[in-house]
């Protein structure tokens, strides 16, 4: 079956080949059938594959031909199965499977469904290369691939110049990054001579010594790839405007693709980042930073999506603090929980504002949970895995391993607790806002229909695995059952964890459950209920700023945006060619003047022989 | 002997079209298209029938006739698999140029195609010339049908194109002769056989500094039809105003010769001057990626942004070439092939745009996605492919320079020509953006790519893409060739050092021996590897 792990790359293209070419000619149905059908068969594929993988976890490599060779760079196409990318794929092709089949129903009046799914297999191929490459330069394919399609499918109804703008700042932002990532290539290739990930990895800690400043500078450009693609503090800025997206492309594009790149780079060149331990630091750093940053944002927005947006964000941060503090198997954890709950979040929240007539703002909503019921079930079960309700969600099983681990881990800290735990109660609050301002409350508006089995089985679906999908990892006081850290200790080390007293860890749970309680509560006292208008809502200047994502935007066009805009408009004319241009035209003043003395009259130049022979003689006769 | 074949096929062909217009305008296209797709054929043979694993760094084929016996002057032709690979771009593009000329050119048909036809022979012939007196023939043989082309088929300001172009290649293409006759003299003087013969003028022995000056000729005319900042002004307005076929010639294959003669002649005839200049080189090289791609992004005539977006690329081609760096030269190679494509295409784009609703304003178009699929497709993929998206051939170019250019001693610069990703980004957007989508500003009422054009399209697309996924076949071929040269190139430093006292200093030679030795080791790794990994179909 292993050997069959092309096939699970291939299958998602071909049918975006077989949709772009003959889609044209092909029935609506048929073209889902083969849309839906390429995503499905791959995740059965790695149902099967992964099944064979955990009796034998060695790695697999399967080099499928040679991409090139030159002088020493000889990378292939080929694929790396270990346990790591086989957590990936298949949050890929299962959590990706499931959206198609939302999509065929989403997007089944749009006029561009075929290249719809055409974008959407591709997006999904292409994130399965980024994590089975096994080089680096394969790997960066996918990456940038992952990065084209999510411009086309932000920009998806390309009629409004908004979407335009946010799918271009989507591709430029993140390929600010992806220019660090192709640095990084460089000084990898000098030092090891090939870009394979393995060898690498196997060679780094012997020739780089730890925090060399080679080794330093490396961690750190791959650090700029991975916050690009994975909208971290400073780069997170395109995220909340992916949200011009069809809805099935945010969840896809949150959950199963693109933003987690970041997060696999993180923790597939893990070598490199503890033997740069600044740079690894500055991994925490940056999560810890970020996941505040954005969960204070979240809790101004009004659009549904803008929520969801800066909560991914805010995960994000979570995943990137736990890879900072070497707790690789909770962020992968976390990852795949995420997942599954922020795909629901994404595809309730596209139901209902789909039945809602395009209405994005959650204000003009409310006393929805009587008219959609299985939209409010699930989306309160994905709410609840959010906020990481205590025991009873799979959220917070993998969530409350990070806050706990930045205690105790040995490269955890207090100050980094405390962002996770302050993190969690944000978290909790803007999550409950959400509901209870869109489901509960006066109806401000009717659903128009009612949704068809291809929406309600993914919500269904996904919704058992939210709050299931966290019993498989349970902390030591409670079973302590470790699935998924043995699964992926296979391929990353286990975190190192201080030796403290057994009873802490059952007060720092403690205080992380109330603290969620406590938030849900003020939540259900703000917005439970109340009789909002149904208009966006009032802000004094500081709530603007969290609304407006703390003004990040706003610095980068004054400072970057327009100048360039200013340099390129005032120099559209190319001021080199003046050099050129004023040569013409001082030859053509000289020609001018020159010709002016042929005018043809004899007296001018009888006059002009006779200056010249008196100016001669004058020369000749007095030196 | 099939190397002058091909020329006469060429110069054939254009003569037999241009008799062939007093029988009305189909005569004429069709016998080029004929004559261009048989020198397709010609040189698909000669590549099929080369096998570069036996590749023994002689000439695949040479041929050699006396011309004017009494100044040492030549016939000499040789085709190694440099060459070949761009007589393989040459006629590819040269069928190309023939079928997108089909419905455009209306007027005089039988002398465009005559025209058209000896500029290929032109281009051929720098190609292939081992004689510098025939070479310097040969390049200002593509001078002049291209002024025509320009200045009779272009668009409004065609005959101040023309004559920007004529002047550039002129002026830059006489300092070249001086460089060929101080070559040729001194040549002469010190061994006492005057020739023009390339091989014999290789290790001329030449004073340092008259060996900067005349090497200097050479350069500045490639560096003119390499269109590297400040050189550049002319590329612009002869790519705007030229037909779409003069477009694509100029950016598919002019600018190439540039590239050629540098990689052919400046840096073995020249190899210690090549490296005073480097650093001077490769600085213009970054200015222009980067002022390139800027200027890009300004311009709002479709086909001058295209005609930026090859500077910037260009820009490469100097960055890679002064690196002296085996990667780096290979990815030159293969921008040569990649850029002629991706670029070529997107004229063809602005062409048939121009054609179907004449303007290039970009202002003026929009939304064109709804009425135009297919043509927003084949935008998509070039669009995609001149910014370097990876599976894309212009990927394997540009990080092959990058790469190899960073092992050298241009680090720092090297980073900074990296910033291209994201200014590449920018102007790339901006076409899809600014020409298929949006809302109609004008209600356009035209058709889609028809099947002539589809074919000409696809055939590009297929070549970038199995460039992107497979670009063994090109750089196989070039490796010897490649390889050869930076060994000329490198051997003549590192000699100089040993004079001097054995120590090098500089960190690129020792970082070449070094990957040298390990890349035989990382071979047998791989083979390995292989093994052990189980093969699929």
């Amino acid at each position: 079956m292993k050997d069959l792990l092309w096939l699970i790359v291939t299958l998602p293209f071909a049918g975006a080949l077989i949709l772009a070419v003959a889609g044209w000619k092909l029935t609506r149905a048929v073209c889902a059938i083969v849309g839906v059908g390429s995503v499905s068969l791959s995740a059965i594929l790695t149902l099967l594959v992964g099944y064979e993988f955990l009796s034998d976890t060695t790695p697999y490599l399967q080099v499928v031909w040679q991409w090139f060779d030159v002088y020493g760079l000889s990378p292939n196409i080929g694929f790396h199965l270990d346990t790591v990318s086989l957590i990936f794929i298949f949050i890929i092709t299962f959590v990706g499977a499931l959206i198609h089949l939302y999509s065929a129903e989403f997007m089944w009046k749009e006029d561009g469904f075929v290249r719809f799914f055409v974008f959407m297999n591709l997006f999904v191929g292409l994130m399965l290369i980024l994590v089975l490459a096994d080089n680096l330069l394969f790997l960066y394919l996918g990456w940038e691939g992952v990065g084209l399609c999510s411009y086309l499918l932000i920009g998806y109804w390309y009629k409004n110049p908004k979407n335009g703008y946010a799918a271009r700042k989507a591709f430029i932002v993140t390929r600010i990054g992806d220019a660090a990532l192709a640095v990084s290539f460089y000084i990898l290739f000098m030092s090891f001579n090939t870009l394979n990930i393995q060898d690498i990895l196997m060679e780094a800690p012997g020739t780089w010594t730890v925090g060399s400043g080679i080794a330093v500078a490396t961690a750190f450009l791959l650090l700029g790839g991975a916050v690009g693609k994975s909208a971290q503090l400073p780069l997170q800025t395109w995220l909340p405007d992916a949200m011009a997206a069809p809805s099935p492309v945010s969840a896809l594009l949150h959950a199963a693709t693109m933003v987690t790149a970041g997060v696999y780079l993180i923790a597939r060149t893990h070598v490199l980042f503890e033997i740069a331990p600044i740079a690894q630091h500055t991994v925490a750093v940056i999560g810890a930073a970020t996941l505040l940053v954005a969960g204070m944002s979240a809790l101004y927005q009004h659009d549904i999506k803008k929520v969801l947006a800066y909560s991914t964000i805010s995960q994000i941060g979570y995943m990137f603090l736990a890879l900072g503090i070497g707790a690789w198997s909770a962020a992968l954890f976390h990852f795949m929980i995420h997942a599954f709950f922020k795909a629901l979040l994404f595809l309730g929240a596209g139901a209902v504002i789909w039945v809602m007539r395009d209405e994005h703002n959650m204000f003009k909503m409310g006393g929805l949970w009587k008219k959609l019921p299985i939209t409010f079930w699930t989306f309160l079960i994905a709410s609840a895995s959010l906020s990481a309700l205590p025991l009873i969600t799979a959220g917070y099983y993998s969530k409350d391993k990070i806050i706990w681990l930045a205690y105790a881990s040995d490269k955890g800290s207090k100050g980094l607790w405390l962002a996770a735990i302050v993190g969690a109660f944000i978290t909790a609050l803007y999550t409950f806002r959400m509901v209870f301002l869109t489901f509960f409350g006066k109806a401000k508006a009717e659903p128009t229909h009612r949704l068809g089995w291809m929406i309600t089985v993914p919500l269904l679906v996904l919704a058992f695995f939210s709050f299931a999908g966290g019993f498989i990892e349970l902390p030591g006081n409670m079973g302590h059952l470790t699935l998924v850290s043995n699964f992926v200790e296979k391929t990353l080390p286990a975190t190192t964890i201080l030796t403290l007293q057994p009873s802490t860890e059952l007060i720092f749970q403690i205080i992380s459950a109330v603290i969620v309680l406590v938030a849900v509560f003020i939540a259900y006292k703000l917005f439970f209920n109340k009789p909002f208008p149904a208009a966006v809502p009032q802000r004094n200047a500081m709530q603007q700023f969290f609304f407006k994502g703390w003004d990040f935007d706003l610095v980068y066009d004054k400072l970057i945006v327009e100048p360039m805009v200013f340099l390129s408009k005032i120099n559209k004319n190319d001021i080199i060619d003046k050099f050129y241009s004023g040569l013409a035209y001082i030859t053509r003043q000289l020609n001018i003047l020159l010709s002016a003395t042929q005018n043809g009259q004899l007296r001018w130049y009888a006059m002009v022989i006779a200056t010249g022979a008196i100016l001669i003689l004058t020369i000749i006769f007095f030196p | 002997m099939m190397l002058v074949w091909i020329l006469i096929l060429l110069i054939g062909t254009g003569l037999l079209a241009w008799l062939a217009s007093r029988w009305g305008t189909f005569f004429p296209r069709l016998i080029s298209l004929v004559g261009t797709l048989s020198y397709f054929g010609i040189t698909l043979w000669l590549w099929l029938g080369h096998d570069s694993s036996i590749d023994n760094e002689g000439w695949i084929i040479s041929y050699t006739a006396n011309w004017m016996p009494s100044f040492g002057i030549q016939f000499k032709l040789a085709m190694d698999g440099l060459s070949l690979l761009m007589l393989l771009l040459t006629s590819f593009l040269s069928v190309i140029c023939v079928l997108v000329s089909w419905k455009e050119i209306k007027t005089r048909v039988g002398f465009f195609h005559f025209n058209l036809l000896l500029e290929l022979a032109g281009i051929t012939g720098v190609f292939l010339a081992l004689d510098l007196f025939l070479f310097y023939f040969s390049w200002e043989l593509m001078l002049v049908p291209m002024y025509f082309l320009i200045s009779i088929w272009g668009h409004e300001d065609r005959i101040y194109a023309g004559k920007k172009f004529f002047l550039f290649t002129q002026a830059s293409g006489l300092l070249m002769l001086l460089g060929i006759l101080g070559l040729y003299f001194i040549h002469g003087q010190t061994t006492g056989v005057y020739t023009f013969d390339y091989e014999q003028l290789l290790g001329t022995v030449i004073p340092k500094g008259t060996a900067f000056f005349l090497m200097l000729g050479f350069v500045v005319a490639f560096a003119v039809k390499l269109s590297t900042v400040p050189l550049h002004s002319w590329l612009p307005d002869a790519h705007t105003q030229a037909p779409t076929a003069g477009s694509v010639i100029l950016a598919g294959l002019l600018l190439k010769t540039g590239a050629y003669g540098l990689i052919r002649f400046a840096l073995p005839l020249f190899p210690e001057a090549s490296h005073q200049l480097a650093p001077l080189a490769v600085l213009l090289g970054v200015i222009s990626i980067l002022y390139g791609a800027k200027l890009a992004f300004a311009q709002t005539d479709f086909k001058r942004l295209v005609a930026y977006i090859s500077v910037s690329h260009m820009g490469f081609i100097m960055l890679g070439i002064y690196s002296f760096n085996e990667m780096a030269m290979q990815g030159v190679v293969m921008q040569m092939i990649v850029h002629a494509v991706s670029t070529g295409a997107l004229f063809i784009i602005a062409g048939s745009l121009y054609d179907r609703i004449h303007t290039r304003d970009l202002a003026q178009m929009g939304g064109l996605w709804r009425q135009v699929p297919k043509m927003g497709t084949m935008g998509l993929v070039f669009v995609m492919a001149s910014m370097g998206l990876p599976g894309l051939g212009n990927f394997i170019a540009e990080i092959l320079i990058l790469i190899g250019s960073y092992q050298g001693p241009f680090k720092v610069l090297t980073i900074i020509a990296t910033l291209v990703l994201i200014t590449a980004t920018a102007y790339a957007l901006r076409i899809m953006q600014k020409v298929f989508y949006e809302e109609e500003r004008k209600v356009w009422v035209i058709p889609d790519f028809g099947v002539r054009e589809m074919i000409v399209m696809l055939s590009l697309t297929g070549v970038i893409l199995w460039l992107g996924w497979y670009p063994s076949s090109v750089l196989r071929m070039a490796e010897v060739p490649v390889q050869k040269v930076i060994r000329e190139v490198t051997m003549s430093k590192s000699g100089k050092k040993e004079e001097m006292g054995g120590v090098d200093k500089d960190p690129v030679y020792n970082v070449t021996e070094l990957l040298n030795i390990k890349s035989n080791d990382n071979k047998n790794e791989n083979q390995a590897q292989t093994i052990n990994s189980i093969k699929t179909e």
